[in-house]
This record gives structure tokens, C-alpha cells and sequence, in this order.
């Protein structure tokens, strides 16, 4: 009987989160269990680095990669992934698009650490700031340095295919681990490569039951400022932005279904090149203004625009940061 | 398959030559952009030139160039010379590219070294671009013959004579009770001193009879949809209260009203008027209107004087406003302007000293129909005065209020200067900036004036004042103004003083603009297509602008201007037909989620909703390829011909030099 094909697992700047809805599949992880060979799962089993530079290249079957490129040590990890796999898929939304860690690209990585250790919830009266390197009596130890910016997968190393969500919905995990079975079976073709995989091709709307009217916003509010909030009615509709026009299908709209407003975690929808820009053009497009002092007005109902608009998608973006943050190391 | 291109760049003499080394940038795009197929790329002198476009009509032929990027000017000058040219050559016209290296590029730099290096970049989108541009083929549609002229004045009457007469039907539409606009308030005109009625009156009613002219006063557009051939046309006729079939504009009416009105409107406040009213004796139509906020009987509920004598039973207080819905292939905007309100030079006393007059005041005055019959008299209606100060550029080329110049305020104050001294006799000072009489036989009348006998000071005018300084000036209306030929200040004590103010765009002429899409200028006259290739079209193609909607101007500019749309119009009518651009937008219904985004935002009403599959949907038909929906959309469900994200993306590329070959 042939070995099992290799099945690896790998997080870099994430939270977790993608991890832990691999494990919300339930029994079905017995299956990659029963199918695949573990070879390496940081958060799930003892493994070292140098074991799988030992590996053989394209000897592992199938990585799933989480998590965006922070550090050198995320892009060594994702360089050695991807030499040592035969299908690299970015899972997630922060090795898709870089998600919450992304929005970091709006500030200069000196700023963020100088922030991080000088706010007046930190305690630091000596004023030490991380080094990369430090000498200890045992020898000089080093941590990983970060990089300028945070860039998702795609923009480090070529990757087969694409998983979106913050994180991934388990159904869709398993759907993907069965076909994967599948293909290894012989009784299934992979998708074109490039693909996002397991998803929807048109938008949250699609999938949300609410009732859409033609839109005139006078007021954006937050959720918690519109009571009642009309249970039926599209959200976009009742003031609070709603970025479901403009993300991807997949998750069953299942924050407009509950009464909350789609945040955007499943990145942009098909055919959708630049996910903030489309959702400002369309917010504006709705506005119900005749005049510059008004449209400001309800503009400022917005109060944090990068956040509302890019909050998964900035590192993923056609500008993927600012200038500040390109230009100083 | 690989794309054959040519690259030509155009000098236009030393508009682009003389910020931009254009050798260089072709000998670059040769070298450098070769990889993307670029097989040719030549400079000269004027490419729009008849000898530029067979250069590239040859190389089309003799190279097979399957693409054509023309570094030149703005699209909007050449682009279709030189798709014309493409045709001409057996190519697609749109797989022609501009880009613009004169209005982006050569006259917003100065520097030629960064000039030449963004045109290069320019260039380099532009070929990046055409590689994904698609043949397209143009669409024909019908021309609706009948024409929409708004504005009855002096340039929408002759607009609207013109095409009449030469078969078609027109829709004059006129927002006050009748048309003849502001010329129908001139006593005379400059500088022949014709009486205007005179020469204004035939026409209005020429236009009033005209069989192939339907009428609309006391109406306003409210709604336009559609475009060039086919506009729709929403018209609100306001309730006259007056049944038009059955009046015979005998007047009894007006006769017995027992409401007078100040009229603020024809007569500047200085007549009256009745509640049931037209505005001047020679009006087109010759119905009266009632004015409801006035009429005695929609205040108290009682009098009705007017129904009670009026022999044919024609007022009707049951009357409502109108919609009427009329299809039009061309528009014709003659809305006119708005005189500037003279309150706002307040050291020029207007409102606050009696006997200052505004220009149209004195129309007024001097008009024989007028309120006193002609007698140019002071403000107690009885006092001749012995000394008139006739002030020019009132809110005209003043920082504080109209940087443009009016046109027509020098002849006009000039104008004034001899009625006054026909009619009193009396002494004319006229205070001028610079004496602007250039036009046919105007210079000779400021000749004739001078001879007469008007003082001309020259020097803006500081304040008129009722505080004397000396014997002499007490009851007078002080003049004070810096004399800049004579190097001193001086106080002039005047009876009357009369400011020549200058002329605004419409208060409304924004919205205006925006109901038939087209643009205002900074100032607020609507935008030209070219200041003076095509001064009566717009960008809009079928709307057309005359008079002094487009600009101050005189009254044979206005005709003229109005003659010239009409023949654009005949020439649309003529060709039955018109070609329009293939740029449509569409929906691409599988990733169209129905967030009903795009549904209020298409100017030409061309998306719906379908309910059935819960998506958007685009019809063709009514499109004209603007691009709002395109931008607006959020799931990149719709796409625009010849600017698909392919296209744009692979432009952004190119001005990126993404697109170079690195070593």
C-alpha cells in the first residue's frame, strides 16, 4: 500500500482562529487523519522546522497556509511551504488578503512598535523596545525581524488556491478536505488553479433574505443606534453600512441573518479588483445629498472609513498600505 | 496573438514640441515597448493634419498595425479625426487610442525633462491600454424630428423660427407668462437706437402663430430622459386659471380686477400690474395669468370680478398645473441670465438712496410704454433731473463680485448717456473702467455720445453718497470717484445716478444644467463643447446652448448664436439618423446579487429591477455608456464597453512602466 500523502498546516501573522475551525469540522478531521499523513501543524503537534527542510520537494500533498507575512520568519516559512508542496492553498483571510493585521500597513512599522510599547497602558519607564538580536550568557538569541508591511501569501510565493473568511466556515473546510479525498481517489479533478475554492461567485446580498429597495441614505448610524432595527429590511437600507454589496458569497449572510452588518471577512466578491474602492463609490453612490455640507454630514456618520472599508482587504488592496509605511523602514 | 502597434506623436507646432522632446518619446516607445508589439512609432509636426493621418493611414495599410496610439491632444478634439482616419484605412476605429500629451502632459509642465518623461509614461498606458481595447461597431438610431427649445427670448425665438420655417415642429417652452425675455423690457436698442418692440414684436408673434410651433408659457422642463434623437421631455404647465380655448385676450379681465400688484418683474417695481394680468400690452400669448398668491378671491374667497365680466366664460379657478410629456431629438437651451442684483454693491447706495436706478429701472423709465410714459424723471415720479452719473461695471469685473466682464454694460451705459440727453437735457457724466465698444458700428456710436456732449470719467467709482461736504453738494447724490486720467480724486454731485450692472447665469442654471446634463462653467454659464469651434453645442450631444446662457452677450450675438444651433439642429434632422458610441454598460447576471445600488443612479432611467430574479438589468437601448452604474457597482457585476477593468488596469500598468522589460 502507497504512504499516505502529507498533509500540512502552518500559521503565520493570525490569530488562530483558522486553526480552530479546521478543528470545528468535528469527526471530520478523523478523516484528514485517516487520508493524510501529518507532517506538520505547529498548533497542533510537536514538529521543527528542520524536519521539513529535510522534506523532500513538492513531498507534501496539501498545506493549508494561514495567516499573513509579518515577519522573516513567516516569509521563510511560506518560501519553504511552498517548495515543499504540491498544492498551497492561502487559508483564511489573512494569508488571502492580510485581514485585521493588514490594517497596520496604514502606519510605518516604527510607529507601530514605539505605540505598542509607549502607550500609557504600558508600563516600560526604561523605555525598552524589542530587539531582534540580544546577548544572553548562553549565547546571542534572535526573534524574527518585521518586515515593513503586512503582505498576504500571494504576494510572497505562488499559490494554488484561494480560501477566504475570517475564519473559513467549517462546512466549506470539509467540503474541501472531502474533494481533496476525492481527487486522491481518483474520483474528482481539482479546480482550475488561481481558484477560490469552496465559496460563492456572487455577493453576501445573494444569500441575505432581506428585502431590498432602492437606496436613499440620508444618516450612516452603527447597529446599536438604529432601535428597532426592522428585522426584514436590507441594513445598507436602514443607515449602517453594510459591506455585503461588495464581499463574497459563501457564508450564508450569516451576520445580516442574526441583525448585525456584514463586515466583509470573505474578502471581495468575483470580479471585484479593489474591494474598498468599490464600497466607497457604491456608499456614496446611495447618498441622498444636494449639497457638499450635507453629503460631509452624513459622510461623518463613518467615522473610521479605511477601517470600514478595507478592515479585512488593505494588505490585499491595489495601494496594500500607505506611503508612510512603504517609505519608512 | 501578438498586436501590431503604432505609436505617432504629434508636436502640434510647439504646443507639445516645446515641453516634450516628442523625438524622444517615439524613438522610446520604438525601443522600449517593442515587446508589447509596438512596430512603428513616428513624430510630426501636426499629425491631425491631412498629410499626419494618411501617415498613419499608410502604415495601417503597408504594416497591417492592428492598433493605433496617437500621442496629442485631449480625446476630445481628435479622437474621432483619427479613428475617421483608422476607418478610412480598413481598421476599427476603436482599436485607435489617444493619449493626451498636450492638456495632461505639455501645458501643465513646464519643465521639459519631466514633460518628456510623463509623456512617455502616458504613452506607455496608452499602448498598455489598446492592446485590450475591442472592436466595436457603432449603433444607428432614429432621429425624432421634433425639436425642444427652452427659453422664449430673443435667441429661442429666432431658434425656434428657424426650424419652424424650415418644416419641423418645434416646443418653445417660456417660464414666464410670455415670451420676448428681456428685450421685450428695452425701450431702445444700441447702437442703431431701434425701438425694441418694434423690432421684437413681429417676431413674438410670428412664433406665437406659427403652425409648426407649439407654444408652452407660464411652463417649465421639469424631467429629461433619453438621449440625442430621443429625449423625453417632461413639461409642467402651470395653472393659468385661464381656459386658452376660450379667451380672446380682450383684457376685460385685467380691466376689472380690483387687485393691483407692484410688478417686480416687467416693470422693475417701479408699475403696477393686476392679479389677473399679462405682462405688457403686446404679450405672446396675449391670455392673461392669474397670480394666486395676489387673485383676492384664492386669499378671501370672494370677488371673482374677473369671471363674472369676462364675455366667454374663459377664467377658471379649477384650473391645475399640467404635466405634458412630449419626445424630442434635439434640445435647444436659451434660458438667458439673471441681472445682477445691484444691492450687493452697497456703497453704491441701490435700496438705500432713492433716485440711484439700475439699468433695468431705466429701461423702464425711458420706455414709452413704461410707467412714465418715458419721462425720465427722479424717484417722486415728477422731478427732471439736471445731472445724471451713469456708473459702468456695476458687479462686472470686480473681484468682490463677477471677475468676467458683462459685454454689454459700456454700450448700454452709452445708451442711457444719449437718452438722457435727448429727453432732459441734462448734464451725463459717465464713469467707466475701460470703454469696451469693439463690435460693428459701436465705436462710432461712443463717437456720437462724446460728441454730444457726455463727460466720460475714467475710474471705478468708490461710493455715491447723500453726505455733502459743501453747499453745493447738499440734496445731491455724491460721485465719489479717483479720476485716473486726470491723477486725482473727485466728487461729482449728481441728481440721479443709474448703475449699468452687469449680467449673472440664472440663479437656477446649475440644476438646470444637471436636468439636461450638461456642465457650468466656474462662473455658471453652461459649458461650450470648444470655446470657439463649436460655441452652440455641448457636450451632450442634441442639447445645444444660445444667447446668454452660454455668456454675456449682445442681442445680435444672441440671434446669431440662435440661428447657428438651429442649423445644427436641421442638420441632425436631416441625417434621420444618428451614430451612436458603442459604449454600453451590462450586467453580467451571475454576479449580480441584486443589491439594487445601480437602481436610482442611471441619468437615462435605463436600469430596472427584475423581481422575479432578484438581479438588476441594463436595457441597451436607453445606455449611453456614462459609467455611473459601472463605477458604483460594489460587486464588479457591471462592465462598460471600451472601459472594461481589463482595460483600465493593464493603463494603470503602463503610466506605472510595469510594463518595461527590466534587465
Amino acid at each position: 500500500m502507497n504512504p499516505k500523502p502529507k498533509f500540512a498546516m502552518y500559521w503565520a501573522a493570525s490569530c488562530g482562529g483558522c486553526e480552530i475551525a479546521v478543528l470545528n469540522t468535528h469527526e471530520k478531521i478523523l478523516d484528514v487523519d485517516a487520508n493524510f499523513d501529518i507532517v506538520f501543524w505547529p498548533v497542533a503537534m510537536d514538529a521543527k522546522y528542520k524536519d521539513v527542510e529535510a522534506m523532500e520537494d513538492d513531498s507534501i500533498l496539501l498545506t493549508l497556509f494561514n495567516g499573513g507575512i509579518r515577519n522573516d520568519e513567516n516569509e521563510r516559512l511560506a518560501k519553504l511551504l511552498r517548495r515543499k508542496s504540491k498544492i498551497l492553498v492561502a487559508f483564511g483571510s489573512c494569508a488571502c488578503e492580510g485581514c485585521i493585521p493588514g490594517l497596520a500597513n496604514l502606519s510605518p512599522v516604527g510607529d507601530i512598535v514605539y505605540t505598542a510599547f509607549n502607550t500609557i497602558t504600558t508600563d516600560n519607564p526604561n523605555e525598552i523596545y524589542p530587539r531582534t538580536t540580544v546577548d544572553v550568557p548562553e549565547g546571542e538569541l534572535h526573534i524574527p525581524t518585521l518586515s515593513k508591511v503586512v503582505r498576504p501569501l500571494e504576494q510572497v510565493v505562488d499559490v494554488d488556491y484561494f480560501m477566504p473568511g475570517c475564519p473559513p466556515e467549517s462546512h466549506q473546510i470539509a467540503a474541501v478536505i472531502d474533494l481533496v479525498i476525492d481527487v486522491i481517489k481518483g474520483k474528482a479533478e481539482l479546480p482550475p488553479k488561481g481558484s477560490v475554492i469552496a465559496v460563492g461567485n456572487s455577493t453576501v446580498c445573494d444569500e441575505c433574505p432581506r428585502t431590498r429597495n432602492v437606496k436613499m441614505i440620508k444618516e450612516f448610524k452603527r447597529i446599536q443606534d438604529i432601535a428597532p432595527a426592522d428585522p426584514t429590511l436590507c441594513i445598507l437600507e436602514q443607515g449602517v453600512p453594510c459591506n455585503g454589496p461588495a464581499t463574497r458569497s459563501g457564508c450564508n449572510a450569516r451576520c445580516p441573518q442574526v441583525g448585525a452588518q456584514c463586515i466583509g471577512c470573505y474578502g471581495p466578491a468575483e470580479g471585484v479588483i479593489d474591494y474598498g474602492a468599490r464600497l466607497i463609490t457604491a456608499f456614496a453612490s446611495v447618498i441622498d445629498a444636494n449639497t457638499p455640507k450635507e453629503i460631509e454630514h452624513i459622510l461623518d456618520g463613518i467615522p473610521d472609513p479605511t477601517g470600514q472599508v478595507y478592515r479585512f482587504n488593505l494588505a490585499g488592496s491595489l495601494m496594500k498600505a500607505t506611503k508612510s509605511a512603504w517609505e519608512k523602514a | 496573438m501578438t498586436e501590431r502597434i503604432g505609436v505617432y506623436v504629434c508636436h502640434c507646432g510647439t504646443n507639445i514640441a516645446g515641453t516634450v522632446d516628442v523625438v524622444d518619446v517615439a524613438n522610446w516607445a520604438a525601443e522600449k515597448l517593442k515587446h508589447q508589439g509596438v512596430v512603428i512609432a513616428r513624430e510630426y509636426k501636426f499629425m491631425c493634419s491631412s498629410l499626419g493621418q494618411e501617415l498613419i493611414e499608410k502604415d495601417i495599410k503597408e504594416l497591417g498595425l492592428t492598433r493605433v496610439v496617437v500621442a496629442a491632444c485631449s480625446p476630445h478634439l481628435h479622437e474621432k479625426t483619427f479613428r475617421t482616419a483608422a476607418k478610412n484605412a480598413g481598421l476599427n476605429p476603436y482599436l485607435v487610442e489617444l493619449a493626451s500629451i498636450r492638456e495632461q502632459v505639455s501645458w501643465v509642465h513646464s519643465n521639459k525633462t519631466i514633460g518628456t518623461a510623463k509623456s512617455k509614461a502616458v504613452v506607455s498606458g496608452a499602448v498598455s491600454r489598446v492592446i485590450e481595447n475591442a472592436a466595436l461597431e457603432e449603433i444607428k438610431v432614429p432621429i425624432n424630428p421634433n425639436t425642444l427649445v427652452v427659453g422664449g427670448g430673443i435667441a429661442g425665438i429666432q431658434s425656434a423660427l428657424e426650424i419652424a420655417n424650415a418644416g419641423f415642429h418645434v416646443y418653445l417652452v417660456e417660464r414666464e407668462p410670455s415670451i420676448g425675455g428681456h428685450m421685450s423690457q428695452f425701450d431702445k436698442t444700441f447702437p442703431t437706437l431701434d425701438c425694441s418692440a418694434c423690432i421684437l414684436t413681429p417676431r413674438m408673434v410670428e412664433a406665437g402663430t406659427h403652425p409648426n410651433i407649439t407654444l408652452l408659457t407660464w411652463s417649465e422642463v421639469t424631467n429629461v430622459a433619453g438621449y440625442v434623437g430621443n429625449f423625453h421631455v417632461t413639461i409642467k404647465k402651470k395653472a393659468r386659471f385661464v381656459n386658452e380655448e376660450l379667451c380672446t385676450g380682450c383684457g376685460i379681465c385685467q380691466e376689472k380686477c380690483p387687485k393691483k400688484v407692484i410688478d417686480d418683474v416687467y416693470e422693475a417695481g417701479l408699475g403696477y400690474r393686476k392679479a389677473v394680468y399679462t405682462p405688457f400690452a403686446q404679450a405672446v400669448p396675449n391670455f392673461p395669468v392669474m397670480d394666486k398668491e395676489n387673485c383676492t378671491y384664492f386669499i378671501k374667497g370672494t370677488c371673482k370680478a374677473c369671471e363674472k365680466f369676462c364675455p366667454t366664460n374663459a377664467i377658471d379657478f379649477t384650473q391645475q398645473d399640467q404635466l405634458i410629456n412630449v419626445d424630442v431629438g434635439n434640445i435647444i437651451l436659451a434660458t438667458g441670465y439673471d441681472l445682477f442684483d445691484a444691492r450687493r454693491v452697497s456703497s453704491y447706495g441701490y435700496g438705500r438712496l432713492p433716485n440711484v436706478f439700475t439699468s433695468i429701472e431705466f429701461e423702464r423709465l425711458s420706455n414709452a410704454a413704461g410707467p412714465t410714459s418715458g419721462n425720465i424723471v427722479l424717484r417722486d415720479g415728477k422731478t427732471t433731473p439736471k445731472s445724471v452719473g451713469i456708473i459702468h461695471c456695476v458687479g462686472s469685473r470686480d473681484k468682490n463680485f463677477n471677475n468676467y466682464c458683462s459685454v454689454i454694460c459700456c454700450m448700454q451705459g452709452l445708451k442711457f448717456a444719449h437718452l438722457v440727453h435727448e429727453r432732459t437735457g441734462a448734464t451725463v457724466y459717465n464713469f467707466y473702467i475701460d470703454m469696451r465698444t469693439a463690435y460693428k458700428a459701436y465705436d462710432e456710436f461712443y463717437q456720437r455720445v462724446l460728441e454730444e456732449g457726455t463727460l466720460f470719467v475714467r475710474g471705478k467709482v468708490a461710493e455715491v453718497t447723500k453726505a455733502a461736504r459743501k453747499e453745493s453738494e447738499k440734496g445731491k447724490l455724491i460721485i465719489q470717484v479717483e479720476d485716473t486720467l486726470a491723477g486725482k480724486q473727485r466728487r461729482i454731485p449728481v441728481d440721479m445716478v443709474i448703475l449699468s450692472s452687469g449680467l449673472q447665469p440664472r440663479a437656477d442654471s446649475k440644476e438646470v444644467g444637471k436636468m439636461f446634463g450638461i456642465s457650468c462653467s466656474m462662473d455658471g454659464w453652461f459649458t461650450e463643447r470648444h470655446p470657439k469651434l463649436d460655441p452652440v453645442a455641448t457636450m451632450t450631444e442634441g442639447v445645444f446652448i444660445v444667447g446668454c446662457a452660454q455668456g454675456p452677450k449682445d442681442i445680435p450675438s444672441s440671434v446669431a448664436q440662435g440661428a447657428a444651433a438651429a442649423a445644427r439642429v436641421l442638420d441632425k434632422i436631416l441625417q434621420k439618423e444618428v451614430m451612436l458610441e458603442p459604449i454600453k454598460a451590462s450586467i453580467n447576471k451571475e454576479t449580480c446579487s441584486g443589491c439594487r445600488i445601480c437602481n436610482g443612479l442611471c441619468p437615462f432611467n435605463a436600469i430596472a429591477y427584475i423581481e422575479d430574479d432578484k438581479i438588476s438589468d441594463i436595457n441597451p437601448a436607453l445606455c449611453q455608456g456614462c459609467g455611473t452604474c459601472v463605477a458604483a457597482c460594489p460587486a464588479g457585476a457591471i462592465s462598460g464597453t471600451g472601459f472594461s477593468d481589463a482595460q483600465i488596469m493593464a493603463q494603470i500598468d503602463g503610466l506605472l512602466l510595469r510594463n518595461l522589460i527590466t534587465a
